[in-house]
């Protein structure tokens, strides 16, 4: 009887504890979703090109776009004006050499993944993916890195070897995997 | 004779410690409050005159109603971040930090520094959501409701700007206050949900290897954090030293990751995509890559390292005089614990071990403090600061050798490179006005 009552106390006891670290430190109330819930917060690029979208641009349809809704701020031709130049660039030096996107940037897919989350600065996320492929595309092909016929697409796009792409040293090698 | 008297003569017998009159801290374990009471006062530039003692109007009637919400007294009103860019035109905002106004280890909200890139969002909380999704089992999304269920930890943790201190990358020392110079950080208790339990919640993929993080701001600004870090100490934090976050500092939920860059902080956070590879963001490839002398740059420069500065005194807030002064300052380090901090008064020749004020926390402001008597002479303070990793703060002739500085003085706002940590010296002339220099 005693050994039966112990072990339904030890028994209890042990349910009790695995409960506690069960429960006790998962609430778990996130809420489940699917892919189908975030069509229009799902814009990460990676450089590989993960998460490009369907859709493409030529320079010639992104020079329209650019002269509609980018040139108040950068400039004719993305020659700068209040805010950055888009284009050109002298050969990286020091801490007074001007970062630009053929002189400094490593990836193609950064250009398409920031224009289309921040850019134009009053209207972010108001570009369609086409336009978005367009601009890249017109402001590479300004930059000579890609020719003035060349398509951008989740296929090409990643393709496009920036300048500067072996630039860079990792400062904590031991905390980037 | 008075305890004032006493406290004085005390003063008068302790020995130097290093030169130029740096004393033993142990002055302030004896009676710290009578020690401060000999001390002389730091002038804010210009100085007012003094008034002889009376009852004045305050104490001949009954004051104001008590406020819902707490206002400092108005004559405080000048204690205020400078702005970078006050009427919000199309590019970052910045509100620096005034460390020579302040005191003790933690900014007060009203005063913590904020970057915005794109002003600061005004986020209703029962609309905001977090989603987690990527290499996860189960992609899952959180409202502030749900999250202020979850067990919360609190703590302390600086939070710095990855362009803080820039300034002191001039060729030429800039003549400009503490503010100016390193107002890009301030300290908190922040208390929050561990972002490993809702991973946890989620199921990591065993191929993940990163988190892209974004905000909920115009630029949906993102950044790439490791893995390790996010399930070690990262925090997605609701509170800021007892209130709910500041608009300015991510309101309604940011992410904490305590001594880490501060832009890889993200405010307003709304998503976290589990990665096997970096995004490569905007923010990472381009503008947080700080270029090294021959054209190369850093990437992924993720820790803010051992560093320290004086506060009082600084430019601006001057020595009335010769006498007897506290000088103290801040560190902290990414690292871990502040260990040690020593001063100097003589341009780095002698140096006199602070005293830090306790608890000590790990990746927070520590307070150091020395005494000090000022006999009138030129002098040119600095402090120098160690962490329990071992790591020492570096000289700013060490760190230039290493990244290189301008060539000509840039605007004090600008940002020429990142992550100065080296030591800061400020020079005390006959009259006690203090300037920034190098030594």
């Amino acid at each position: 009887m005693f050994t039966l009552k112990l072990r339904t106390f030890l028994i209890f006891v042990t349910l009790a504890l695995f409960s506690n670290a069960a429960f006790g430190q998962a609430p778990k109330l996130g809420k489940p979703i699917t892919a189908a819930d975030l069509p229009e917060w799902d814009i990460n690029i990676l450089p590989d090109g993960t998460g490009l979208p369907p859709g493409s641009g030529t320079p010639a349809d992104g020079a329209r776009v650019y002269a509609a809704k980018c040139a108040v701020c950068h400039g004719p031709e993305a020659k700068g004006g209040a805010n950055a130049r888009l284009v050109g660039g002298e050969p990286i030096k020091s801490m007074d050499s001007e970062k630009t996107i053929a002189n400094f940037w490593p990836f193609s897919t950064t250009l398409f993944d920031y224009i289309r989350r921040a850019m134009p600065f009053r209207q972010p996320r108001s570009l369609t993916n086409e336009e978005v492929y367009a601009l890249t595309a017109y402001i590479l092909s300004l930059n000579k890195l890609i020719g003035e016929n060349d398509t951008m697409n989740a296929q090409t796009l990643p393709k496009v070897r920036m300048p500067n792409r072996d630039g860079f040293i990792v400062r904590f090698p031991e905390k980037t995997p | 004779m008075t305890p004032h008297e006493e406290a004085k003569r005390e003063l008068q017998r302790l020995e130097p410690v290093a030169g130029n009159g740096l004393l033993h801290r142990r002055a302030f374990l004896r009676g710290g409050a009578t020690l401060a009471g000999a001390m002389s006062a730091y002038r804010l530039v210009p100085s007012a005159s003094a008034q002889k003692l009376a009852d004045d109007p305050w104490s001949l009637a009954p004051g104001a109603a008590v406020p819902d919400y707490g206002v400092r007294s108005r004559f405080e009103n000048k204690v205020v971040r400078t702005l970078s860019n006050p009427k919000a035109e199309a590019r970052t905002q910045h509100a620096r930090t005034p460390h020579h106004l302040l005191n003790g280890t933690f900014t007060p909200n009203a005063l913590h520094f904020v970057i915005s890139h794109a002003g600061d969002p005004d986020i209703d909380p029962d609309k905001h959501r977090l989603v987690i999704h990527g290499l996860v089992k189960q992609p899952l999304v959180f409202t502030l409701d749900t999250l202020s269920r979850y067990p919360m930890v609190s703590r302390m943790a600086f939070v710095e700007c990855g362009g803080n201190s820039a300034p002191m990358f001039s060729n030429e020392p800039i003549q400009a206050s503490v503010q100016a110079l390193h107002g890009l950080v301030s300290c908190s208790e922040w208390t929050g949900v561990p972002l490993s339990a809702l991973l946890d919640e989620a199921g990591v993929d065993s191929k993940a290897k990163w988190i892209v993080a974004e905000g909920a701001d115009a630029p949906h600004l993102s950044r790439s954090v490791p893995l390790a870090k996010a399930l070690d100490d990262a925090m997605i934090a609701l509170y800021q030293n007892g209130e709910r976050v500041m608009p300015g500092n991510g309101y309604p939920m940011r992410l904490l990751l305590p001594g880490w860059e501060g832009n890889m902080n993200i405010k307003w956070v709304r998503r976290l995509q589990v990665t096997d590879q970096p995004g490569m963001t905007f923010y990472e490839a381009r503008t947080y890559a700080p270029i090294l002398p021959g054209g190369k740059a850093y990437r992924f420069y993720f820790i803010q390292e051992v560093k320290s500065f004086i506060t009082h005194p600084s430019p601006g807030l001057a020595l009335s005089g010769p006498g007897f002064y506290e000088v103290s300052g801040i560190a902290y380090s990414g690292n871990g614990r502040i260990s040690k901090v020593m001063v100097s008064a003589d341009g780095g020749q002698t140096w006199a071990q602070a005293a830090l004020q306790g608890p000590v926390h790990s990746k927070a402001f520590t307070r150091f403090r020395v005494p000090w008597r000022w006999d009138g002479g030129p002098v040119v303070l600095q402090s120098r600061a160690w962490d329990e990793a071992g790591n020492m703060q570096p000289t700013r002739s060490e760190l230039v050798a290493a990244r290189g500085q301008t060539a000509r003085p840039p605007a004090v706002t600008g940002f020429p490179s990142q992550h100065y940590n080296a030591i800061t010296s400020w020079a005390i002339e006959r009259g006690g006005e203090v300037r920034n220099v190098y030594a």
